[in-house]
């Protein structure tokens, strides 16, 4: 058998695929909080609950209305992303001129309101929800065995996450988001509708969240609980990457979940702090994150 | 003939301090018209509030027939107000090509991208610097020259000069005197008067919030004493 670092290579791969697999998902909605608190400076808390109701919204569409996954994968981004552009319009765009705790209160009341609607509803085991067809199975490679659908998982959160970082860095509307960022009266004063643009970018961030609700759907089961298991984890990552740092929360993400699962390879005790572990560090270390700006 | 900017009796506030005590300021078509007045007196209050940046404020605004006391902000630009701040409001995060075409188009009329980059070609040359990698010449520059792109009709202008060499002062006397040639009104806030008085038509005075004097480039000489006074000069 062959070995790495005293470890067989098949656990070695396994764990860092798992890794790699949970960065996808951190990347993911750590990138919507990214985008959210970017240009919004709330710290969007519902966004566990956001990424709960993208795998709802797929599970209860394939039950009642016969919605297939490559369906969902679109449906439930716009459906999670209305209902947030219309949680901004009629409540959370009445709190931007408070104090950033009243943001953060809101959105959490909003989690735990949504939480307790579906636990009322579904209650808090989980729903299996599988994969589709063409998805399902595993190409056997010399050194493992790799699942279809955790590959399909990696490449899809790649390509999306480096299109929202080319959607903000590279286009003419991505300009206008950074620059509404920095100054965003002096933006309105151009003649753009900033608040409209704060709205689209909640329901981006929101729609991200869904995305990634319904790509974990088939791997965990659907489950109203499923988001604020993830969503503390997420927040290290923004912390490490570096608040409002696209780029930062993209690849911290990824790094993060990585060496989580590598952890398992090598210390497994310690898989479940390392992240908070390293937030910690780098706290210490870098207090504005990787990738944030000093000041 | 009704001036194309008519301001009256506006008052505003900053939070609980009230800075404009009845501003009157009346601009017609095609003219530079520059606020005088020493710092903290409220010109850059006024503009702002022309704006609509100051939100807390009274009176009555008017705009080439339109009422701009209950426009939302975003609705002003489109009017034909643009608005160059003190401080530039260069965008850090965007290059000097996104920075200059941030602001839509609002009206036809405005300067080609070709037009601008002859009027100031060190923005050609930077157009791929971040924004604030700029001199403050050019952030100046920049500035303006963006608000020249979308086709407004009127420009207020906030202390252009303020911290720059001598060279780059003339320049942008040189730009605003293209402007007017142009047809473009403008609305100069300046402490330098004696940069202001080779591009301006009309003077008003400001002193703690209200106009104190309005007269004609022609009368500057005559109003030496008064401007010494008033301005601390």
């Amino acid at each position: 058998m062959t070995m790495i670092f005293g470890i067989p290579i098949q656990a070695f791969l396994g764990q860092l695929l798992v890794g790699l697999i949970n960065g996808s998902f951190y990347a993911l909605l750590s990138l919507g909080l990214a985008v959210i608190f970017g240009l919004l400076r709330v710290i969007n808390f519902a966004h566990g609950a956001q990424y709960m109701l993208g795998a709802f919204v797929a599970f209860l569409g394939l039950k009642h209305l016969g919605i297939p996954y490559w369906a969902a994968l679109v449906v439930a981004p716009l459906v999670v992303g209305a209902f947030g552009a219309l949680i901004e319009r009629t409540m959370l765009s009445r709190l931007y001129n408070l104090d950033p705790l009243y943001g953060l209160l809101f959105t959490f009341g909003l989690a735990l309101t949504l939480e307790g609607t579906m636990r009322w509803y579904y209650g808090a085991s989980g729903q299996p929800y599988s994969a589709p067809a063409a998805l399902t199975g595993a190409i056997k490679l010399p050194f493992m065995v790799l699942p279809i659908y955790r590959a399909w998982v990696i490449v899809a959160s790649l390509v999306v996450c480096l299109a929202v970082w080319a959607l903000i860095e590279k286009t003419r509307l991505g300009a206008t988001l950074r620059a509404a960022t920095e100054n965003p009266s002096l933006v309105q004063s151009f003649g753009i509708n900033v608040p409209m643009l704060l709205t689209l970018t909640y329901a981006l961030g929101a729609g991200l969240a869904a995305l990634a609700g319904v790509l974990a759907a088939p791997i965990y089961q659907v489950s109203p609980l499923m988001g604020s298991n993830i969503i503390i984890v997420v927040f290290a990552v923004v912390v490490v990457g570096g608040m409002g740092s696209i780029l930062g929360a993209i690849v911290t993400g990824y790094l993060l979940g990585v060496a989580e699962g590598l952890t398992k390879v090598f210390y497994p005790e310690a898989s479940n702090i390392v992240i908070f572990v390293i937030m910690a560090i780098v706290l210490i270390l870098r207090p504005a994150g990787l990738f944030g700006k000093e000041g | 003939m009704t001036a194309l900017l008519d301001v009256r009796d506006l008052n505003a506030w900053y939070g609980e301090s009230h800075v404009l005590h009845g501003v009157n300021l009346q601009v017609d078509e095609g003219e530079t018209v520059c606020i005088l007045g020493r710092n903290g007196m409220g010109k850059t209050t006024t503009l702002r509030s022309i704006m609509g940046l100051v939100r807390k404020r009274s009176g009555a605004i008017g705009f080439a027939g339109r009422d701009l006391m209950t426009m939302p902000l975003h609705h002003v630009a489109r009017a034909g107000l643009g608005f160059v701040p003190e401080e530039r409001g260069i965008f850090a995060t965007l290059s000097v090509d996104e920075n200059l075409m941030l602001p839509p188009v609002v009206a036809p009329g405005g300067m080609t991208l070709d037009e601008i980059h002859a009027l100031f070609p060190n923005l050609k040359e930077r157009r791929n610097s971040p924004g604030t990698k700029l001199s403050g010449g050019e952030q100046q520059m920049l500035a303006m020259a963006r608000i020249l792109r979308t086709g407004a009709r009127c420009l207020l202008l906030d202390e252009p000069t303020e911290g720059l060499a001598p060279v780059i002062i003339e320049a942008i006397g040189n730009v605003l005197r293209e402007l007017k040639k142009r047809g473009m009104t403008v609305v100069l806030v300046e402490q330098n008067f004696r940069f202001a008085s080779r591009v301006a038509d009309r003077f008003y005075v400001m002193d703690h919030g209200v106009m104190t004097h309005e007269f004609p480039v022609g009368e500057l000489d005559a109003r030496m004493d008064m401007l010494h006074e008033t301005l601390g000069v």
